[in-house]
């Protein structure tokens, strides 16, 4: 941004500066912390960390859809799924680390060669506001999540389709891949529960309608036979 | 007013910090796939921030897509990790060299 260039909006402008510098700070940090931490489930937590700053960071970008999304199924689903398989495995934390300090060097050296790389391309001329000016903010009453729903059900109606396909196939697998039968275990077997006809269950037995005449005899208020 | 290159260097920086993890934390699977869960969101602001530059909603509904894949593969990748503790009682990675010839 050139100093020079004046906004009608300056100090909405600045704000939204302000807030993107405090979400990627957030999201730097939260990030770096994931992949130092000892313990998974810091991780685990401080990754939930990161994709709520994320979703504000698309609430920048007005994709709000998206957004709430993001905080619904990462935060809500697979977040939870992370906690709870973490906690279940009981790891041993102590062993885990000790090859970090050994591939410190490397993994610094190819992330930092990557980054120079990456952000000496993004930083030139293409990517600056000349290039993209940042588009109008769109009227009060747009709704994203409706024009999203018009293109995903229209233009890309198969491809939503195959989605919904590859979220069953992950069920199925999930389900088949974790399923065990231990065998102390009692299992009811629905098919001989109703693979039966009424002779095996019910016997019907005569039995003679008087007492005999030895029996003794019982006081009987309901007016029945003595 | 925040530009696109702004979006690009930070969804840049998270990806740069999940390849350093996967370096760094190669005895726990768990964290590896947290850092590739960081990757695909890093990739995700990209596109973001690209369909909001460009005023196309392509960009979300492949976000949209990248979502739904990312959760069943982490879902699947849970599940392996859980049949792979139950039968060998680790998950480190170097002691994962049975198919080693």
């Amino acid at each position: 941004m050139l100093p020079t260039q004046t906004f009608g909006e300056g100090r909405l402008v600045s704000f939204e500066i302000v807030v993107f510098y405090v979400f990627a700070a957030i999201v730097v940090f939260s990030a770096f912390r994931v992949i130092t931490v000892n313990n998974p489930v810091f991780a685990a937590m401080f990754l939930v960390l990161t994709f709520f700053t994320c979703a504000a960071i698309w609430m920048l970008l007005e994709a709000e859809f998206l957004a709430v999304t993001l905080v619904l199924v990462y935060v809500g689903a697979v977040m939870v799924l992370f906690l709870f398989v973490v906690m279940m495995l009981d790891v041993n934390v102590v062993p885990m680390k000790e090859g970090f300090v050994k591939y410190l060097p490397v993994g610094l050296l190819v992330g930092a060669v990557m980054l120079v790389e990456m952000v000496f391309l993004i930083t030139q001329r293409y990517f600056r506001n000349e290039s993209f000016p940042p588009p109008e903010r769109v009227a009060a009453d747009y709704s994203n999540t409706e024009a999203l729903g018009r293109v995903l059900y229209s233009d890309y109606l198969f491809q939503f389709e195959i989605a919904a396909i590859i979220l069953l196939v992950a069920i199925v697998a999930a389900i088949a891949l974790t399923m065990r039968r231990r065998p102390e275990t009692k299992y009811q077997r629905p098919a001989q529960q109703i693979d039966i006809n009424k002779a095996d269950r019910v016997r019907v037995v005569s039995m003679p309608s008087s007492a005999p005449a030895g029996a003794p005899t019982r006081v009987d208020h309901s007016g029945g036979q003595s | 007013m925040i530009a696109l290159s702004h979006y690009l260097t930070l969804a840049a920086i998270l990806f740069c910090l999940s390849v350093v993890g996967i370096f760094l934390n190669r005895k726990n699977v768990i964290i590896l796939l947290m850092s590739i869960e960081l990757m695909l969101l890093s990739v995700n602001i990209n596109f973001v921030a690209f369909s909001h530059f460009l005023d196309d909603a392509a960009g979300q509904i492949f976000v949209f897509f990248i979502l739904t894949v990312a959760a069943a593969e982490a879902a699947i990748g849970l599940a392996i990790l859980v049949v792979l503790f139950r039968n060998r009682a680790t998950i480190n990675v170097a002691d994962l060299d049975t198919l080693k010839g």
